[in-house]
């Protein structure tokens, strides 16, 4: 039985992500700050046929539960996790966050400063045992900063550049990171958004991310289009970038 | 549970302009927070007119709530939330042996939608319609209210939810029983049917010896001819699953195709086709997908209809008028030469629908569809209304778009009773047409409730 931690796991994407691993007979042990929505979320799992779920609410911004959540899914799972999931994250509103200095922090905080220190945790426990997988959802948007959401690109491309060092210190310990770099996924942090045919669903998304982690891909955008939109845009000399309404 | 710009259309392909499109994805929020217009929820779609439209105000999108709650294997008790589709539902149940009792011709419908139309199947003979299976729901109303309604609790909103087209609020969950079965097959019989006299006296033998049963006619069939068509019938059958995993792939049509390749012509063709395939056929094993869902197979098929779209009607007759006016409805639509791709036939048996505006009554019911060819199909529609209600008919509001005040007056008799349980958050392009210049008072007082669910 796979041992699988969550954390986020009233996010949509990881929501996806747990009910595959639920119908592969995984044991669950999730992690978010609605209670309520986790346990929807929880009891869910467990109909589609998880072979062991847990729930433990907790805000992750706040750093100081890290430890004893970790602890306490160790527990649950009888070890280590085979497969960390990293989902929450914010979007933050742009021009909220373009006049508000508390508001880029509050997404910078949940994007890169509690990942970042959580990951570190579960790094140092997957290291003892030398297997397992980390999985880091980053975003497109880390790629390159956009006039259109800059704090958020620049909390992206912070935890990006994380996984990718995380990766290099692991991978010869036997500990797999993998970066995910979903494009644009309806879900409800979009859902203020027209929806182009670009936009993917969560269960896409969760399909390509269960593959990544059996091939042991190191990054995965996904869909796997936006990887040639993505190398385009890095590509655009920043003189000509600027000048886009992105 | 945020606010998008977004076009949704009903299966009649009608669209309702500027319409506010909200996505609903927790059973714990409030459906309505913040919204100053009127709202309906919207499931999957799979009604016809507009029934599932409210346009200038907003729709709750309701299939972000596709959780399951509970289980029990033991007993066939699920609760799942409203947005669960009957396909999810059955790919969950069906390996453990358990179906839904009642499912209509598409499995693509929400449990809330199902709800909401108190959908009825091919047994309605023997369990009567979806609601009677449901043994509990969550109702979430505008005034912010949250209330679990079963016959035993709050019995007056649960008869007015099941059945209640979306305007009592909002279905957050259901619990179902379901029924067991020991397998996906259905052993099946198809029998040529010579004509309307030979339905009736077959339908009443089919009905007692089969659990499913339901007639397609041809509708160019004419004089002695009218109701000529095949019956299916079928039991569940006892043998187990053979090739585990989904049996065929999903066909679809990617475009729109003009109302001109669907003449007189091609739908004859079809029907005589159809009729010939299915003259003799032994009894056979058939997957139940195939024998409840056949048009599942091809997504978007209600594209070759064109843009425009098709209109349908449904309706039930008392059984003593049924033989005159089904004969009389059929030979109508063949004059007319605007031919029915489908039209189904089934007798409809007296086990009593919960819901004060259900549809399922005793009779016979006859569902016929009509590409939209303007005015004039309109107008034949209207006098298949006249010669049905002239019949002591009722009409199905999810497949409907021609119904006048009058004729919806006629077909529920609970009208009255139902609109004291209406919220007044809750409306749409439907009730507005049917209960146009009827003002309505809500009479019962929405007092935010105490209790909470579980
Ligand atoms: C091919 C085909 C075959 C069909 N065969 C049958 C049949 O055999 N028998 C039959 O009875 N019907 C049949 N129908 C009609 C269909 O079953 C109903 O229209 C069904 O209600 C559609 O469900 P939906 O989820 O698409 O709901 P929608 O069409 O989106 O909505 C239907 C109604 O339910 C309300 N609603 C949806 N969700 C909720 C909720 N959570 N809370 C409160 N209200 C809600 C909506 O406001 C609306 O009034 C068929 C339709 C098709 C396309
Ligand atoms: N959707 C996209 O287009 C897209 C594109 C690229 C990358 N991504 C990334 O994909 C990941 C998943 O997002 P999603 O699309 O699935 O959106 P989502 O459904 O809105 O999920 C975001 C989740 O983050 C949780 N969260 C936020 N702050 C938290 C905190 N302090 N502690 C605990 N949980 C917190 C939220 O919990 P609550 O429910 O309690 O608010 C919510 O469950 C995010 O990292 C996002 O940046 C998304």
């Amino acid at each position: 039985m796979k041992r699988v931690l969550v954390l986020g796991a009233t996010s949509a994407i990881a929501e996806a992500t747990a009910r595959l691993h639920a119908l592969r007979g995984g044991a669950l042990f999730l992690v978010a700050r609605n209670p309520a929505r986790l346990k929807a979320v929880a009891d869910d799992l467990a109909v589609r046929g998880a072979g062991r779920v847990e729930a433990f609410v907790a805000d992750l911004n706040d750093l100081s539960h890290h430890a004893e959540l970790l602890a306490a899914a160790e527990t649950a799972l009888g070890g280590p996790p085979d497969v960390a999931l990293l989902a929450y994250g914010s979007l933050g509103t742009a021009v909220v966050l373009d006049r508000d200095p508390d508001a880029a922090v509050d997404v910078l905080n949940t994007n890169l400063v509690s990942p970042v220190a959580l990951l570190t945790l579960v790094a140092a426990r997957l290291e003892k045992v030398g297997r397992g997988t980390i999985v880091g959802i980053s975003s497109v948007a880390g790629d390159r900063g956009r006039g259109g959401n800059a704090v958020y690109g620049a909390s992206k491309a912070g935890f990006t550049a994380f996984l990718s060092g995380l990766r290099a210190r692991l991978w010869r310990g036997g500990v797999h990171v993998l970066t995910v770099k979903p494009g644009q996924v309806d879900t409800p942090m979009t859902a203020h958004m027209t929806k182009s045919r670009l936009f993917a669903t969560p269960g896409l998304v969760a399909r390509g991310i269960l593959a990544a982690v059996d091939r042991q891909a190191d990054v995965v955008y996904l869909p796997w289009f936006w990887r040639p939109i993505l190398a385009a845009v890095r590509a655009l000399p920043e003189r000509i970038f600027k000048q886009l309404r992105i | 549970m945020e606010r998008g710009q977004r076009r949704l259309e009903s299966w009649g392909r009608q669209v309702a302009a500027e319409t506010e499109v909200r996505d609903l994805h927790w059973r714990e929020a409030d459906p309505f927070a913040g919204l100053t217009g009127s709202a309906l929820p919207y499931g999957l779609g799979r009604s016809y007119g507009d029934s599932c439209l409210n346009q200038g105000g907003a729709l709750l999108t309701t299939r972000g709530l596709d959780r399951f709650a509970s289980f029990d294997a033991e007993a066939g008790v699920l609760r799942c939330e409203a947005g669960v589709s009957l396909e999810e539902l059955i790919e969950l149940t069906l390996p453990r042996g358990w179906f839904p009792r009642v499912v209509p011709g598409t499995k693509l419908v929400t449990v809330g939608g199902a709800v909401a139309n108190d959908v009825h199947g091919k047994n309605h003979h023997r369990a009567g319609s979806f609601g009677c299976h449901v043994r509990a729901l969550e109702l979430v109303r505008s005034d912010g209210s949250r209330r679990v309604c079963s016959r035993e609790q709050h019995p007056e909103l649960f008869a007015a939810t099941v059945g209640g087209l979306g305007l009592t609020g909002v279905v957050t969950w259901v619990e179902l029983q379901l029924r067991q079965v020991e397998g996906p097959y259905l052993a099946a019989e198809t029998v040529a049917l010579r004509d309307l006299d030979h339905y009736f006296q077959l339908s009443v033998e089919s009905d007692a010896r089969f659990e499913y049963t339901v007639a397609w006619v041809d509708c160019f069939a004419r004089g002695r001819r009218v109701g000529r068509g095949i019956l299916h019938r079928a039991n569940h059958s006892d043998r187990p699953e053979v090739h585990p995993g989904p049996a065929r792939g999903r066909r679809s049509v990617p475009f729109d195709l003009p109302a001109a390749t669907l003449n007189r012509l091609t739908v004859s063709a079809f029907n005589l086709a159809y009729h010939r395939r299915h003259r003799r056929r032994a009894p056979r094993l058939e997957h139940l997908d195939r024998f409840f869902f056949p048009l599942d197979g091809v997504a978007h098929w209600n594209r070759i209809y064109g843009k425009r779209g098709l209109l349908q009607l449904q309706c039930v007759v008392p059984p003593e008028a049924a033989p005159e006016a089904v004969r009389e409805l059929l030979e109508r639509v063949a004059r007319s030469g605007q031919g029915s791709f489908l039209a189904v036939l089934k007798s409809f048996g007296d086990v009593p629908s919960p819901g004060l505006l259900s549809f399922p009554r005793k009779g016979v019911t006859l569902a016929l569809d009509f590409a939209h060819r303007g005015e004039r199909t309109v107008e034949l529609l209207r006098e298949l209304y006249a010669v049905a209600r002239q019949a002591g008919g009722a009409f199905y509001p999810a497949k409907d778009a021609v119904m006048s005040v009058e004729d919806f007056e006629a077909s529920f008799p609970h009208l009255a009773e139902f609109e004291r349980h209406l919220d007044p958050g809750c409306s749409s392009s439907f009730w507005r047409r049917v209960r146009a210049g009827r003002p309505w008072q809500p009479s019962l007082p929405l007092i935010p409730s105490p209790e909470n669910t579980p």
